[in-house]
């Protein structure tokens, strides 16, 4: 299909065929449809030749826009090498390749069809599929026609960039720990299901007219169905008990345990010796309730990972410069003294010396500020930045795994898990309580031992232990925090595990990064100081950004807001410099100060400045500084109430006058701070006795993320890069903060009212046993009453009152 | 009434058979991803059907 590729650049209003946005700048025609970037009309030419528009037809707009994405053919060269395929591939024969790419694109049918159609776009492709929810795609190929360099090409070509990176390659680990857990869960509904079939003649009398043989044959087969569910699916809380009692305290899972052994010891010996019916039922539903409970708890977010550390973040290869032959090798094999070239877009990988050429590093990933740093030869970049402008040589000082940022975590607190020093509500509460069962249990044996009557002392002392089984008092903190997890994942923020909510509900301290966090790069102030603009100038000005990507020339744009650009013949963009334009045979230059030949004396500090001229004249000046995220005052005013709130900022003392003026007084601010810093003045407030709640957004917060008791990262994208936390947040959402931190102390509340609920089934239960007047139909009454209706009033609670905070739209 | 062992016996082969049905899927990675097969099920029939029906008439524009 050959299409007359009819191009050409109108003004007006249209939306972008591919990606569905507004064409802003210049509009390319193929056809009758529009384009907003030369990207996205790329994708639709390839799209085309192969007859695969049906994209375009099961899901509205499907592409992302292609303005950001980075047009260097050779950034896949270092899939050539073969220890990094070897490293990155699921499974290789002599014929076919099958590899897993993690592509954060995907995002509707449109994607999952184009990708599944693959074999399409190349006939060496053999099949692509995709799992939507972890937004991955598994490509199956023959190796010895098309190369894995060509594949990742070819996805890039369509728009849809895998990412690769250090950890994928290092390594290939399985979660089988989420399914052994669905094992028992099966195991134990299996077993509790045929068992009550079977414990049915105990529970009506009429069932007795099936005479004696049947009810002990229906004894020994529950005796038989017992033993998987006692031996297998129990076995966590086993071990958690045991674990516990080692270290000389009492969890949840010890009255656990206890119960679950004296209900299976006892019933063994009700059925064998006495020849009665035991509780077998009442423990394979115990355990069924149980491993149901857990299973709500362990929820977790799939996409998301919790636990990226630099390697996610550094490129899995370099070029190396041998004797100005390059070279691609892994980051691995990437030694101090190597020289490396480091082109347009890539990162730094390592802390280095400029050798040679102009460094523009953008930091944003690392401090969260998207300007470029200007670096001079001979000066120390350090990792994590990346160059904007032209290739770079550059000779390597410390290795990756060393360098200023990736020292953090050498540090202490990346070496072991975070030790929970909270011990948890439930926790707690199962101490005592399982010191005052054995208590009232050894209180009625003693009782009936000596009034001489020692058999019933024996049955009152174990129907105690089997009654009191603490189900209910189990079972309220995994649906409370459960609840209160999808609670929150739908508002966005995303905590790593339910133990989070229970840290999070004792934070007496926060702690903002102020770069990134408090300040976000789309809400920067731009102001100009100078010549007042005429409409003319404005329009110059605005045509002049809308043809450049840098961070400053996009904050310009977006403050002439509205103004129409004018066509100019010629924007030449000097990489670092600025912009220059010829119009009306007068040069016209915007950008740094060396640029336009400015001085920098008694010009407003603590941001950056761009500078307009016609010829030699010096018009006026920008000034942009990035501004505070919109709401983020109130999250602080509201916060700051009832805790102490800290700043933590890489910047100049002199920001704090003017976050002064917007957050008040009493607020410790603390300027100067580098990763280390940042991570050093945790640990010290931490010692200090505070439990800190960190938010922060940068590589550079990572340590601090990880010191505090619970960290939250704040990301624009959530599928986006975001450093190792306990929780992920939509940084749209920071309004909720304060309604966030208010709900976790609120789900303490209902685990508490919930834990009441299950003690009065208790005493209850209690009430009769020390009477010895527990039988199996009463155990088999009682306990599902009282495990279903505190899972029941835990649900509607949480949501209830969720609803009510404005949490979440409806209540279900 | 001793039919009922019979039974017995038989369901407990049934759904022992069932459980052991339900480990070999989980096994087998049915359960690993629940979202994707239910919008693949849609795309089946399209791709073939390419001669007779064209994307949309303006991507031919000559």
């Amino acid at each position: 299909m050959s299409n007359q590729v009819n191009t050409s650049i109108r003004r007006e209003t249209s939306t972008c065929y591919h990606c569905g946005e507004e064409c802003k700048d210049e509009i390319l025609h193929i056809g009758e449809k529009d384009f907003c970037c030369t990207g996205c009309k790329l994708v639709y030419e390839v799209l085309s030749e192969s007859d695969l528009c049906t994209y375009y037809e099961i899901a509205d707009k499907p592409g992302l826009s292609q303005k950001s994405v980075s047009g260097r053919d050779n950034r896949f060269d270092y899939l050539d090498d073969k220890d990094i395929v070897r490293k990155l591939v699921d499974f290789q024969n002599s014929d076919e390749t099958h590899i897993t790419f993690s592509i954060p694109l995907i995002h509707c049918a449109s994607c999952i069809w184009l990708l599944e159609n693959l074999h399409k776009l190349h006939p060496a492709i053999i099949s692509g599929r995709v799992e939507f929810i972890k937004k991955k795609v598994q490509v199956k190929y023959l190796h010895d026609k098309i190369s894995l360099k060509e594949v990742v090409r070819l996805l890039s070509r369509i728009g849809y960039e895998p990412t690769i990176n250090l950890a994928d390659a290092d390594k290939k680990t399985v979660e089988v720990t989420d399914k052994k857990l669905i094992y028992k869960l099966a195991v134990a509904g299996f077993c509790f299901g045929n068992m009550m079939l079977f414990s049915l003649p105990e529970y009506f009398a009429e069932a007795e007219l099936l005479g004696e043989g049947f009810k002990k044959t229906f004894n020994y087969l529950n005796v038989m169905l017992s033993l998987p569910v006692f031996f297998y699916a129990a076995t966590d809380y086993y071990r958690s008990a045991w674990l516990s009692i080692r270290n000389k305290a009492v969890n949840m899972d010890v009255p656990i345990a206890i119960g679950i052994v004296t209900l299976f010891t006892y019933s063994l010996f009700d059925i064998f010796i006495l020849g009665n019916e035991g509780y077998m039922d009442t423990l394979g539903g115990l355990l069924f309730f149980l491993l149901i409970g857990k299973f709500y708890q362990q929820k977790t977010y799939d996409t998301l990972s919790f636990d990226r550390d630099y390697k996610s973040y550094f490129p899995v290869a370099v070029t190396k410069l041998v004797r100005d032959e390059e070279e691609v090798i892994p980051l691995i094999k990437l030694n101090v003294g190597d020289i490396i070239k480091v082109r347009n877009e890539e990162l730094i990988p390592a802390d280095s010396i400029l050798l040679e050429g102009e460094a523009f590093i953008d930091y944003s990933f690392v401090t969260g500020e998207e300007v470029p740093v200007a670096k001079r030869k001979g000066e120390l970049i350090y990792a994590g930045g990346r160059q904007k402008g032209k290739a770079l040589t550059l000779t390597v000082q410390k290795s990756p795994s060393q360098g200023y940022l990736t020292d953090l975590w050498n540090n202490d607190s990346f070496e072991k898990e975070k030790v929970n020093s909270l011990e948890s509500l439930a926790n707690r509460i199962s101490g005592k309580f399982t010191f005052t069962v054995l208590a009232i249990a050894l209180g009625a044996l003693l009782y009936w031992g000596f009034s001489g009557q020692l058999s019933m002392g024996v049955l009152a002392f174990t129907s105690i232990l089997i009654i009191t089984c603490p189900c209910a008092l189990a079972m309220s903190t995994p649906f409370t925090l459960g609840n209160t997890l999808r609670v929150f994942g739908q508002g966005k923020f995303f905590l790593k595990n339910s133990h989070v909510i229970e840290k999070l509900a004792k934070i007496d301290t926060v702690v903002f990064d102020k770069t990134g966090t408090l300040t976000s790069t789309t809400e920067a102030s731009v102001r100009y100081f100078g010549e007042p603009l005429s409409a003319e100038s404005k329009s110059i000005i605005k045509s002049l950004v809308s043809q450049s990507t840098h961070a400053l020339s996009n904050r310009v744009n977006s403050w002439l807001d509205g103004v129409k650009a004018i066509k100019l013949e010629e924007v030449e963009e000097i990489s670092g410099k600025g912009l220059r334009t010829i119009y009306k045979s007068q040069e016209i230059r915007l950008g740094s100060a060396d640029f336009v030949g400015a001085k920098t004396e008694g010009l407003p500090e603590g941001g950056n400045l761009v500078f307009f001229a016609v010829e030699d004249t010096l018009l006026g000046y920008f000034f942009i500084q990035s501004g505070l995220r919109k709401g983020i005052e109130n999250v602080v005013s509201e916060i700051k109430v009832k805790l102490p709130v800290h700043f933590l900022s890489g910047d100049q003392d002199h920001e704090r006058v003017n976050l002064t003026k917007v957050f008040g007084n009493h607020i410790l601010m603390n300027f100067n701070q580098g990763p280390s810093d940042k991570l050093a003045y945790i640990k010290n407030l931490n010692q200090n006795g505070a439990h800190t709640l960190m938010i922060g957004d940068g590589l550079n917060d990572a340590g601090a993320l990880r010191e505090s008791q619970v960290g939250i990262a704040l990301t624009d994208k959530i599928t986006n890069f975001s450093p190792a936390s306990d929780a992920i947040m939509d940084a749209a959402m920071i309004q909720k903060l304060p309604a966030f931190l208010d709900f976790t102390k609120t789900s303490r509340k209902i685990i508490k009212a919930s834990f009441g609920l299950s003690f009065t089934y208790n005493l209850v239960g209690v009430y009769f046993a020390v009477q010895g007047l527990v039988s199996p139909v009463f155990c088999a009454i009682l306990m599902p009453i009282s495990s279903i209706s505190v899972v029941v009033f835990t649900t509607l609670t949480t949501n209830y009152l969720a609803y009510r905070r404005g949490l979440k739209d409806k209540i279900w | 009434m001793e039919v009922i062992f019979v039974l017995i016996a038989i369901s407990l082969i049934l759904a022992g058979s069932f459980l052991f049905l339900f480990f070999r899927a989980m096994k087998g990675g049915q359960f690993d991803d629940n979202h994707t097969p239910a919008i693949r099920i849609l795309f089946e029939n399209e791709p073939k059907t390419k001669d007779k029906k064209e994307p949309s008439p303006s991507t031919k524009s000559k």
